[in-house]
């Protein structure tokens, strides 16, 4: 792993008048890194992933992704970045090329990159066939790993993964992660935040927010002994326990 | 006793019936059972619930829930069963107290009358009595919403997808509710994504694409599996994901949180073993038991 740093956050903090949503996290993200974002409902992750996607402004600290400052250059680290979520993640009554030819039309891609691509992508995902198909008639599963695929297709330096597998089967969920070890591989970053602790142990580090603070962060291994846990779900119960604050 | 009952229940959705949410399901839920129904998005879940609790008419089959027939009696249904959607369908602009009042005052009753069945879960959120039900938290919203669903004391419980989207905390809290319900007689069939929830409940449903894969005690399904599993790890993940996969001895092999789990064909543990010694790389390997997520693949796979 090339150790350059693409996310690189000090004591970042955002109030909403005087609730602390994000209170002084600091952290460094490498490049190829699959980092995971994790930590309780109403911790201030979303909060926390919406500023270094340059959607919301900090109220102080600083933050510098895909080398990019988030208070003046947001527009570039948009550019820069890819997102994915489980809830908005394709348009339904556009055909999948029709879905691939818009996002990376909104990146700026030419006709000829994204004519290409769009064939090694549907390849890799065995779904030519279905390329000219409406994306709504497709299986939940492939629609994630599609939406996964437009995500990178613009070839981001980041990705943002915001509870990608929620509600797949546990089939398809090792299959989507094998893409992103294979995003990964690539040098492409990934920042992912999930509810299933067994996708932790899968990330290069991780990360655990409590009432607004990073209260924990490190590979899987050593977060385990720190905590003398057996498993990430136990360390995640030890953290996430003393919580206040309550859920989103 | 029979709290539900159903019979070769099927449901398409479109113009053609091109899409089968439910393909001929049957099963039973004896009263004051917690039972689980576990699979994916997409599952046929939800169809089964609507259906249950007279929201949505089947194709073909039938199924009375507390002896009451689903089409004839819905009426019936519908004054003893409570039903708590899986997306939040409270009146957002009415208060906490107001939407419990307001659906208490539906079923000819009051809070004050049923007040000790709800009490574990509503005084959590009766300091926030008087706010709006919109402006409450994700957590606070969901036991809004249980206690809604309980206020006419109902005799079958159906929960759509309760803890989806919730953290691990939260969701184990959940449960504990659950248990504690179950103890006061109330039937309760939950709906969930979440393997590991299985273990919670006295019965499961493991369901995929409106087909059941198995229906059993968590204890009984995970029996069932029938294969040797071996847990392995090593430094290098990924390439060992890929050796477990070229090795005769073995069926089928996937990541499992720390570990790979390696399905074998037969026991092949010491043939594994010399296997991967001759790869150079240290690893480490285990026997291990299966647990409803390996079943759910072993079923998906067949």
């Amino acid at each position: 792993m090339v150790n350059e740093k693409v996310i690189l956050v000090e004591n970042l903090t955002k109030k909403f008048e005087d609730f602390t949503a994000v209170d002084h996290i600091s952290f460094d993200v490498h490049k190829g890194e699959i980092f995971g974002f994790l930590g309780a409902n109403g911790a201030g992750k979303t909060t926390a992933m919406r500023m270094l996607s340059g959607l919301s402004m900090p109220t102080s600290g600083k933050a510098m992704v895909a080398g990019f400052d988030v208070y003046r250059e947001n527009e570039k680290i948009k550019r820069n970045i890819g997102y994915m979520s489980q809830k908005f993640s394709l348009y339904e009554d556009l055909t999948v090329r029709e879905n691939i030819r818009f996002y990376a039309g909104i990146y700026g891609k030419s006709s000829h990159f994204i004519k290409e691509k769009t064939e090694l992508v549907l390849d890799e995902l065995h779904l030519t066939a279905e390329g000219d198909k409406l994306v709504k008639s497709l299986p939940l599963g492939w629609k994630q790993k599609l939406a996964f695929s437009v995500a990178i297709f613009h070839e981001p330096r980041i990705v943002f993964l915001d509870e990608p597998t929620g509600g797949v089967d546990p089939v398809t969920r090792r299959e989507f992660w094998h893409m992103i070890y294979e995003a990964a591989a690539s040098g492409i970053t990934v920042f992912v935040t999930t509810h299933y602790m067994d996708e932790a142990e899968y990330c290069d580090r991780v990360s655990i927010m409590v009432d607004g603070r990073i209260d924990a962060l490190d590979t899987p291994q050593q977060l385990k002994k720190t905590f003398a846990a057996i498993s990430m779900d136990e360390v995640f119960l030890k953290l996430a326990r003393k919580a206040t604050r309550a859920g989103d | 006793m029979t709290a539900v009952k159903i019979n070769n229940v099927v449901k398409t959705y479109g113009k053609k019936k091109e899409v089968t949410a439910l393909s001929d399901i049957s099963f039973s839920v004896s009263k004051g059972e917690l039972f689980g129904i576990i699979g994916p998005d997409g599952a046929g879940k939800t169809s089964l619930f609507r259906i249950l609790t007279t929201l949505l008419l089947a194709d073909k089959g039938g199924a009375t829930v507390d002896g009451f027939d689903i089409v004839k009696d819905y009426k019936a249904i519908r004054q003893r069963v409570g039903y708590m959607p899986g997306r939040f369908s409270l009146y957002q602009d009415l208060s906490v107290k107001e939407n419990l009042d307001f659906f208490a005052t539906i079923f000819n009753t009051s809070v004050e009358e049923n007040y000790e069945l709800i009490k574990d879960i509503y005084s959590q959120i009766e300091p926030f009595k008087d706010r709006k039900a919109g402006k409450l938290s994700g957590g606070m919203k969901q036991k809004l919403a249980l206690s809604c669903a309980l206020i006419h004391s109902p005799s079958v419980l159906f929960l759509d997808e309760p803890t989806t989207g919730v953290d691990a905390v939260s969701r184990k809290e959940f449960w504990e509710m659950l248990k504690r319900l179950k103890e006061q007689g109330i039937t309760i069939l939950v709906s969930t994504p979440y393997m590991d929830e299985a273990s919670m409940c006295d019965r499961v449903a493991l369901i995929q694409s409106g087909r059941i894969l198995s229906i059993n005690t968590p204890k009984g399904i995970v029996e069932t599996f029938g294969k040797k599993l071996l847990a392995v790890k090593s430094n290098d993940m990924l390439r060992l994901l890929h050796d477990l996969k070229q090795c005769e001895e073995v069926q089928d092999a996937y990541p499992f949180g720390e570990y790979h789990h390696a399905v074998m064909k037969s026991d092949g543990r010491q043939e594994l073993n010399n296997y991967l010694l001759k790869k150079g790389y240290g690893f480490e390997l285990r026997e291990t038991e299966a647990n409803i997520e390996d079943c759910f693949m072993q079923l998906m796979k067949e």
